[in-house]
């Protein structure tokens, strides 16, 4: 009873990693109607980012704001210079950029900082915090992911800016037309997205590791998070991050093994694609015509 | 004009063996696997319109149904073709039937967790007597038949050629016929081909499954020519490259598979030289360079080329 | 007389490769309303999207003495612009309210902004109670209300306003054409209204102009197009 308890919590604290990635695709979604396939290889990119800072004296908090803000910029640039000119060509286009922007990020990664695995600290390492479920860094992770969760709550909800983004996702037309200047909000919604991603990275590379392909698993199950929460929907990505995470634990602890957890993944997406398209909380919208 | 084009190609590819190494060879042998593959995938993105991000799975599957009949059962190398044809016509066709309901950007997602899952569920346990686990399956190189004074790379050479100009000129007739123009009339006007009595899902998945067994196909003559196989030669980044492969050629067009296979083939062996993270830098670039300047692939830009010298 | 505050001249515009006008002239006084007439397919809805700089156009365009023929939408509709397009332009997912604070989104006077919602609820009631309903479940009628108490919300020089009757009871167009003269009495603002309702339109605006197939066919005084006997027969049916 012990260890099963145990691997529900530790699955909550991976979820939360789970969870701050999927959000991050759904503020690309929710945008612009796609699906980043690159969002996990910019949370490396920006996780590299604050390894170099930390790795040149600067305390971790320090290099933490400064990686997000960072990645916030870097992100917008992306979105403007990259996925720009991509705006209104055919899926296929669009998900070949993507893909693109993927390799490129992992590959600049490996060429800058080497493929050999480093180490990066966390910064929940406080003494007699041990109480044999949570590790301090677990619980961090999970604490971090909720004061997120939080944040774009309030900023989405209470904001004029937020207020302009969404309505700059749901109706462009409409949107410019109230004097809202549509790209720069899918800009920011690239930005927002960046800063999420690394600040994910920042708490999952102390267990993975990092290393240029540090995210390839994690993205699996972010993809299926956000698919299982609804893929427009923060909230229900979040709660997907953290149901996935159990289940991976769990199944990986009892079902099917460690070695086939990437499968449960591969099935989640697969099985909500094809029963349940909106996700768990997708929504759908009453519209009068 | 256009059967001359085709009989030069042929000539050449039919002499080009005698005049190179045997590594060469090999690596050529490598080429035209690559263009099989893009064939298939080509029929599917290119011409149906459904994104594929996972066909190293279906490569994985062939090269491995070739490698386990010819470990376990002494299946001669060139019947485990046809059969990892078909193993993978079945993978891809069951796969193709849930797909049906994916669009865009969705089909995208779960064909790139079926890429991503790949090597892992090859390591499995529980079928490492069949597969060999993370070790994988050596091969051992067929020699040529019939006493033929050629090497064991040429003649690998010569037989991965016929199967591919046979595969060819079935994709040739396919996309040319009725078939063809059903696929296509799926991908352009999805609701008015059914209105017009397409078989959608019918026609959908069978595309899948077709481009499923070139792929195949490919796998198992590549896991012959390369005589080993192994879980993480088969990762995401495989899917990719073969993505890279019919982009660079030009979608929806078969000659590009010619030009995208050379492309995938060769410019990671020169530009490995410079760094092991060149390959795919560039590979990324060029995807970028050809969908903002030239979406039609390099076989577009040589039909145009052509047509400009034509005046 | 004063400047117009809407001054067009021969203006071009169209989608894609083809025009759909053809050299379109015409103005809207300061704190005037004007009303474009004509069948449908005549161009009347890109002509104002012209105006806001949706679509492609050729031509002069000043808005209170502004060139606005080169600049983008967002940036006309910040000089004081506003526009409710045909099909109302709803922010379905967002509420009633949330919609009324998009429109106001480049204002920083928040006591402003504040006051106007109120006045809003004061022209539209209904909006009040239905402030915190998601806006795609409102009613035809009343989705047009918040399109145009969005629009007020900019604290606009011209209105612009594409069909606002289309598809609505008559009561309810009543009390829409009852608004529009009271913003355009109180408040001075300018109103350039497109309408297949030939006979309410020529009622309130102050001048007309018909157009056929991208083109200004004739336009003066609305009282004078009012009793011009082919336009009686063509477009008011009397």
């Amino acid at each position: 009873m012990e260890a099963f308890l145990h691997q529900i919590l530790s699955g909550l604290a991976t979820g939360g990693i789970y969870a701050a990635i999927a959000l991050s695709l759904v503020m690309i979604y929710q945008a612009t109607h796609h699906i980043n396939f690159a969002q996990g290889e910019m949370a490396m990119f920006s996780t590299y980012l604050a390894w170099m800072m930390i790795d040149a004296g600067l305390p971790y908090w320090v290099a933490f704001a400064g990686t997000v803000a960072l990645s916030f910029v870097l992100g917008v640039l992306i979105e403007r210079i990259v996925i720009r000119p991509v705006e209104h060509a055919p899926v296929l286009s669009v998900v070949i950029v993507f893909i693109a922007l993927l390799v490129i990020l992992n590959s600049l990664a490996g060429w800058i900082f080497s493929y050999t695995i480093k180490t990066f600290p966390s910064p929940f390492t406080w003494e007699g915090s041990q109480n044999g479920y949570l590790s301090p860094h677990e619980l961090g992770t999970i604490g971090v992911t909720l004061l997120v969760l939080a944040a774009l709550f309030l900023f989405f909800r209470f904001t004029s800016l937020g207020l302009a983004m969404r309505a700059a996702a749901q109706n462009p037309v409409s949107s410019r037309l109230a004097g809202i200047r549509v790209g720069w909000m899918l800009a920011l919604g690239w930005g927002l997205a960046a800063a999420i991603g690394a600040i994910a990275g920042m708490m999952i590379a102390p267990v993975v590791y990092l290393d240029p392909n540090m995210m390839a698993g994690v993205m699996l199950y972010a993809f299926a998070a956000a698919l299982l929460g609804g893929i427009d929907n923060p909230l229900g990505a979040v709660v997907g991050g953290f149901v996935v995470g159990v289940v991976e634990n769990l199944a990986g602890a009892y079902v099917v093994g460690t070695e086939l957890k990437l499968t449960v993944a591969l099935a989640l997406i697969i099985g909500v694609l094809v029963f349940r398209p909106t996700g768990l909380f997708g929504r759908r919208y009453v519209t009068r015509v | 004009m256009r059967m001359a084009g085709v009989i030069v190609t042929i000539a050449v590819l039919v002499a080009l063996p005698f005049f190179i190494s045997d590594y060469r060879t090999f690596q050529f042998t490598q080429a035209i696997v690559y263009a099989i593959v893009l064939l298939g995938l080509n029929l599917l993105t290119g011409y149906n319109g459904q994104i594929s991000l996972g066909h190293g799975a279906f490569y994985a599957v062939g090269a491995y149904t070739a490698a386990i009949l010819m470990e376990h059962f002494g299946v001669p190398y060139w019947a485990t073709v046809p059969a990892a044809g078909l193993v993978c016509f079945g993978f891809g066709f069951l796969f193709g039937l849930p797909a049906l309901r994916l669009h865009g950007h969705y089909l995208a997602l779960a064909t790139f967790a079926l890429a991503v899952a790949t090597p892992q569920v090859l390591k499995v346990k529980h079928l490492e007597a069949w597969t060999g686990g993370v070790q994988g399956i050596v091969i051992i190189k067929p020699d040529p038949p019939f006493g033929l004074p050629l090497s064991q790379d040429r003649w690998l050479y010569f037989f991965t050629l016929a199967v591919a100009m046979l595969l060819f000129l079935a994709a040739w007739n396919l996309v040319r016929g009725r078939a063809g123009r059903a696929m296509v009339a799926l991908r352009d006007h999805p609701i008015a081909a059914e209105a017009m009595g397409v078989n959608g899902a019918m026609v959908k998945s069978t595309v899948f499954g077709i481009s499923a067994l070139y792929t195949g196909i490919g796998g198992a003559l590549g896991a012959i020519a390369v005589q080993f196989v192994a879980p993480d030669s088969f990762g995401t980044f495989l899917s990719i490259s073969f993505v890279v492969g019919i982009v660079v050629g030009g979608l929806a067009t078969l000659s590009g598979a010619i030009w995208g296979a050379l492309f995938i083939q060769f410019v990671p062996n020169v530009a490995d030289q410079i760094s092991k993270a060149a390959p795919w830098a560039i590979y990324g670039a060029v995807l970028l360079v050809f969908i903002y300047v030239a979406p039609g692939g390099v076989a577009y830009l040589l039909s145009r080329v052509w047509g400009k010298l034509r005046g | 007389m004063t400047a117009p505050l809407l001054e067009v001249e021969s203006l071009d515009a169209g989608y894609g490769p083809t025009d759909v006008l053809h050299g379109v002239s015409f103005t809207v006084g300061e704190g005037g309303i004007t009303t474009v007439l004509g069948a449908n397919g005549a161009g009347k809805t890109t002509l104002l999207r012209a105006v806001c700089g949706l679509i492609r156009r050729r031509g002069r365009v000043r808005f209170g003495g502004a060139a606005i023929e080169s600049k983008a939408t967002e940036d006309i509709v910040r000089l004081g612009l506003a526009h409710v397009p045909d099909g109302r332009g709803t922010f379905v997912q967002l509420s009633a309210e949330e919609n009324l604070r998009v429109g106001a989104i480049t204002r920083r006077d928040r006591k402003g902004v504040a006051a106007d919602m109120e006045r809003m609820y004061g022209y539209f009631p209904r909006l009040r109670e239905r402030r915190h309903q998601q806006a795609g479940t409102l009613s035809g009628g009343e989705q047009q209300m918040l399109a145009i108490a969005r629009a007020l919300m900019l604290r606009p020089r011209l209105l612009v306003l594409d069909e606002p009757s289309f598809g609505l009871a008559p009561l309810i167009v009543r009390d829409i054409f009852a608004i529009m003269r009271t913003v355009n009495r109180e408040e001075r603002v300018g109103i350039l209204l497109v309408e297949q309702n030939a006979k309410l339109a020529l009622e309130l605006a102050d001048t007309a102009y018909l157009l056929e197939t991208g083109r200004v066919v004739t336009g003066g005084p609305a009282a004078q197009l009012r009793d011009d006997e082919t336009i009686r027969r063509a477009y008011l049916g009397y």
